[in-house]
């Protein structure tokens, strides 16, 4: 008994069937059992709901996509019933979504490396971080109509159309845009945030040891280091601006087609009104006046690929590069 | 880089003169290559100095669990090879052996924790008190087989709900705090803990220290009482003092139960195992009582572990 | 001073410019608070405690100070916007209520007992759920369920019983806190799983090998140790329920209306329309200064609420963080 001479070491090594784990729900408690049942039946009915809308939107939108429907302006009326698509409320996404992304980028960005790098005092570093949140929790309504109340002062008349009695319209892409920022701002932070605190101190650490100094090191070192990070928030951003509707609806006018305002070529479009998809499902709705399902099906659905292939790039950018605080703790795990 | 050691002609401190305690008296070890897949071979059996060893002897108990040719797979790497041991009631066995032997992995099967694992397959039987494992009812099983992990890992409660938890949660019907009192007391005076935090059981058990967390397991452990105590390293994350602690703790509580320790330390497993079992690389190579696994080891390999020469 | 900004800057300097960047965060925060309450004066000044009752039809007075135009007069600013409250606490409250349960249930099935390619599929679809916008589910609704619930769920009795009153027509209480619930969902259950998953792997071993059953086990100890994210999940979808207004305005029937429980059957039918709704959809003559001071006053008390929801989920929290919880 005392030695176990091992097996000859060439034995084809197949492995055993698995077998049966026997626990079956004969000693659970009955009102574990009721559990079960209910997780079971909440995880079943999340995914026949969530194949149902994916179904539904796919079968639907692409029923009634169609080049002529993506390509051409809408008609100038209000009745949607005609011809006509919504290539103007594309322009409108695609321009909404740069203006809030290219103002909100700097700033988050410049906000994450403050609180990471300095945060002096300390009480200030924790108010911005509160700050942040409470951005992020504020309704998209209650922003769009501060916006109004904030551009709808003299100073800020050249953002957009000011009437002959001297009341600035205050809706325009540019203060749509401005707006649109503060809901992508806590996104950029909130990566940029997390991407800086995963960098190693070590790397910070060789870089003062060089000599360089704080500022230099940031921008040298850990700003590249962090790109993908930011090029995530960026994308959640992006995808937050491209569906928000309320801000839309209330600083931008929501006309159906862009309206630019004055003469100048570029700022006019940017002092305009305009609409978005968001806006153009809405007004295409029962509930607007546009009367026309297909078209917000169609309209719903490019909407739709917009959102997912910006999701799809989150992913895509975090797998290639993006550090996470996860990975350093698996690593030292 | 790798030769056969030849027998006849090794110049080691294997002889009639030198103890062959653990660890050589001031001298190192000589260097000796390894055969790694060569089948292990018994040495002669060679009368040797005992080592110092204090434990008194224990007349063991009923033989509480029983393995028979039990191999584990993960995935189609062997981790446990066929192997067959005796689990004795008021005993404490040992498992030693180098990192990655599947000293782990075979603790580990002993309450069926390796099921937690996708890959993981298991063949050969188990038996607990004659009746196979895989008969029981799996939580059955755990109740009656408890387990002390490397780290020490109390729940993010109080000492008192880490202790009473089994007790709650094993139950049909939850008891009252009248019913598990006396028995969490019960279980941290056995545990040794009791004296230390019966000022405010209350507390976070996250607050003690690190050998206070794995007293405070071990009586979570032992709180339903247990047949079989399985014990992964307990004491490699803690001080010497604390180590101490425990060691004295494992002598009183094999009293009642059957105890398997997997340890790497060496000198641990000679100062607390009755029967030691030496694996290598999913072999069991040595079993025995313990004198005789560190006094006359019948195997080459296992005189090779513990005279130093791999770890 | 070109030459000025292009020298490398020093440390002193380039702390102070991203201070100054980040303090903006606060700056801005500071301005909506003050503009909002500015213009919201008008409207408790007039009204006073009065504001948050009943005090009639309220869609009739909304449409008054639209109205009155330019120069309101003092009886023009009277509001009791109780009923826009109601409808709101009711939506939120159901949704998040419904939602949250739902949620748990559905990420502790996930996490513990869904099949290993189930989970796989579910877990990316329901990250997508959530970044869908609510426009999209209130067309599904507007479109899919009013119609099924006027057709086949409200009787052409109970609509006649009630024809004088209010007009039901499929949208109302039980097509919103439908549409609600399945919009704030996935966000919830994407948290939660994340929580669940990153419950420490020593306390889940620990309570399986104790011989508790796979159930108690997740709920004791995981679902335990995962509360301060559930509570935060909770809060982010509550504040996303409570500033959801366009989707509500598509799908709530938009009356003016505090749907009444004692009504029975038909209270799950009746029309409403929470405050953020009332908002998009008065945008428009937010020229009349009677109704900017009441759109104005709804917008803070919308304000008010996240900033006290947020409050709320910070005082959840502080007591977990004493049993080693990280919150």
């Amino acid at each position: 008994m005392a030695v176990t001479p091992s097996a000859e070491p060439l034995r084809p090594l197949r492995p055993p069937r698995k077998r049966r784990v026997n626990e079956s729900l004969r000693t659970w408690r009955w009102t574990d059992r009721i559990a079960f049942v209910l997780c079971w039946a909440s995880g079943l009915s999340l995914c026949l709901i969530a194949a149902a809308i994916v179904v539904y939107m796919a079968v639907k939108g692409l029923q009634f996509l169609s080049f002529d429907v993506i390509f051409s302006r809408p008609l100038p009326s209000a009745d949607q019933q005609g011809s006509g698509g919504f290539w103007d409320a594309i322009v409108g996404t695609v321009l909404l979504t740069i203006i809030g992304i290219a103002i909100a980028t700097p700033i988050a960005v410049a906000t994450a490396i403050w609180v990471v790098e300095y945060g002096r005092p300390s009480w200030l570093a924790r108010a911005v971080e509160s700050g942040i949140e409470i951005v992020a929790g504020t309704p998209d309504i209650v922003i769009a109509i501060f916006g109004l109340a904030l551009f709808q002062q003299g100073i800020f008349a050249p953002l957009s159309f000011t009437a002959q009695g001297g009341a600035v319209f205050g809706r325009s892409f540019l203060t749509a845009g401005a707006m649109m920022s503060l809901i992508a701002l806590p996104m950029v932070f909130g990566a940029t945030r997390e991407g800086l605190q995963s960098v190693p101190a070590h790397v910070r650490e060789a870089s003062y040891g060089l000599g360089k100094t704080k500022i230099a090191t940031i921008r040298r070192v850990l700003l590249p280091s962090v790109k993908p990070n930011i090029s995530t928030g960026a994308a959640l951003g992006m995808g937050r601006i491209a569906g928000d509707t309320a801000i839309v609806v209330v600083l931008l006018g929501a006309t159906l087609r862009i309206d630019p305002e004055g003469s100048v070529p570029g700022v006019g479009l940017l002092r305009g009104t305009g609409g978005t998809l968001t806006s153009y499902v809405y007004n295409n709705s029962p509930a607007g006046e546009g009367n026309a399902p297909q078209k917000a099906y169609a309209a719903a659905f490019v909407l739709l690929l917009v959102v997912i292939a910006l999701n799809f790039a989150v992913d895509a950018i975090a797998k290639r590069g993006a550090k996470t605080g996860l990975e350093s703790t698996r690593l030292g795990a | 880089m790798i030769e056969e050691t030849e027998q006849t002609e090794e110049t080691t401190p294997v002889t009639d003169d030198a103890p062959l305690a653990p660890m050589g008296p001031g001298l190192p070890p000589p260097v000796r290559r390894i055969v790694v897949d060569a089948p292990p071979t018994v040495a002669h059996a060679t009368a040797v100095n005992h080592g110092v060893r204090s434990a008194k002897e224990q007349a063991a108990g009923p033989v509480r669990m029983t393995l028979e040719a039990l191999s584990v797979f993960y995935g189609t790497k062997q981790a446990v090879k066929e192997v067959s041991l005796p689990i004795r009631q008021g005993e404490v066995l040992a498992l030693i052996g180098p990192s990655g032997c599947g000293k782990t992995t075979l603790l580990r099967t002993l309450n069926r924790l390796t099921e937690l694992t996708a890959t993981a397959r298991r063949e050969g039987t188990i038996a607990l008190d004659e009746q196979d494992i895989d008969q029981l009812e799996v939580t059955e099983l755990r109740r009656r087989v408890a387990m002390v992990f490397q780290q020490p890992n109390p729940f993010p409660m109080s000492i008192f709900d880490n202790v009473a938890y089994a007790l709650r949660e094993q139950a049909m019907k939850r008891p009252g705090k009248s019913v598990v009192e006396p028995l969490v007391v019960d279980a941290l005076q056995r545990a040794g803990l009791y004296d230390e935090v019966r000022d405010d059981l209350d507390r976070p058990a996250l607050r003690l220290s690190g050998g206070q967390q794995q007293r405070l397991c071990i009586a979570r452990a032992i709180a339903t009482r247990p047949e079989v105590l399985l014990m992964d390293e307990p004491c490699s994350a803690l001080d010497p003092r604390s180590t101490a602690v425990i060691e004295a703790l494992i002598g009183d509580l094999r009293r009642d139960l059957a105890i398997v320790i997997v340890t790497h330390n060496l000198q641990q497993a000679y100062r607390v195992g009755d029967h030691v079992a030496f694996m290598y690389l999913g072999d069991l190579v040595e079993y025995g009582p313990t004198e005789q696994v560190f006094g006359e080891p019948r195997a080459q390999r296992t005189r090779d572990y513990i005279g130093g020469a791999f770890g | 001073m070109l030459d000025r900004l292009r020298e490398p800057w020093s440390d002193q300097r380039a702390e102070r410019t991203l201070g100054a960047l980040a303090s903006l965060v606060l700056v801005l925060i500071a301005l909506m608070i003050i503009f909002v309450a500015i213009r919201a004066w008008p409207s408790f000044q007039h009204n006073g405690l009065g504001w948050f009752t009943g005090r009639g039809d309220i869609d009739e007075q909304i449409g008054r100070q639209v109205n009155g135009g330019a120069n309101p007069t003092a009886a023009d600013y009277r509001i009791g916007a109780w009923p826009l409250i109601w409808g709101t606490i009711l939506t939120t409250g159901l949704a998040v209520g419904i939602g949250l349960c739902f949620s748990v249930l559905a990420a502790i099935f996930i996490v513990e007992f869904s099949p290993g390619g189930l989970r796989r599929v579910i877990v990316p679809v329901v990250r997508l759920l959530a970044a869908v916008p609510s426009v999209i589910y209130g067309l599904i609704g507007i479109l899919v369920l009013v119609p099924f619930v006027n057709n086949h769920l409200v009787s052409e009795g109970r609509k006649e019983s009630v024809q004088y009153v209010i007009n039901l027509s499929g949208t109302g209480l039980l097509v919103s806190v439908v549409i609600l619930t399945v919009m704030i969902t996935p966000i919830m259950i994407a948290i939660i799983v994340d929580a669940l998953y990153a419950v420490p792997r020593g306390w889940k071993e620990g309570a399986v090998a104790l011989g508790v059953n796979r159930w108690r086990a997740m709920w004791t100890v995981s679902v335990r140790a995962a509360r301060p994210a559930i509570i935060a999940g909770a809060v982010l979808a509550c504040a996303r329920a409570l500033g959801e207004a366009i989707m509500l305005s598509m799908v709530s029937g938009s009356k003016g209306f505090a749907p009444n429980p004692a009504d029975g059957i038909t209270f799950i039918f009746e029309p409403l329309r929470p405050l953020a709704s009332t908002i998009v959809e008065d945008a428009e003559s937010l020229n009349a200064p009677a109704v900017q001071a009441t759109v104005y006053s709804f917008a803070l008390l919308l304000l008010f609420s996240a900033f006290t929801m947020s409050f709320c989920a910070w005082l959840a929290k502080q007591p977990m963080k004493k049993y080693g919880i990280r919150v």
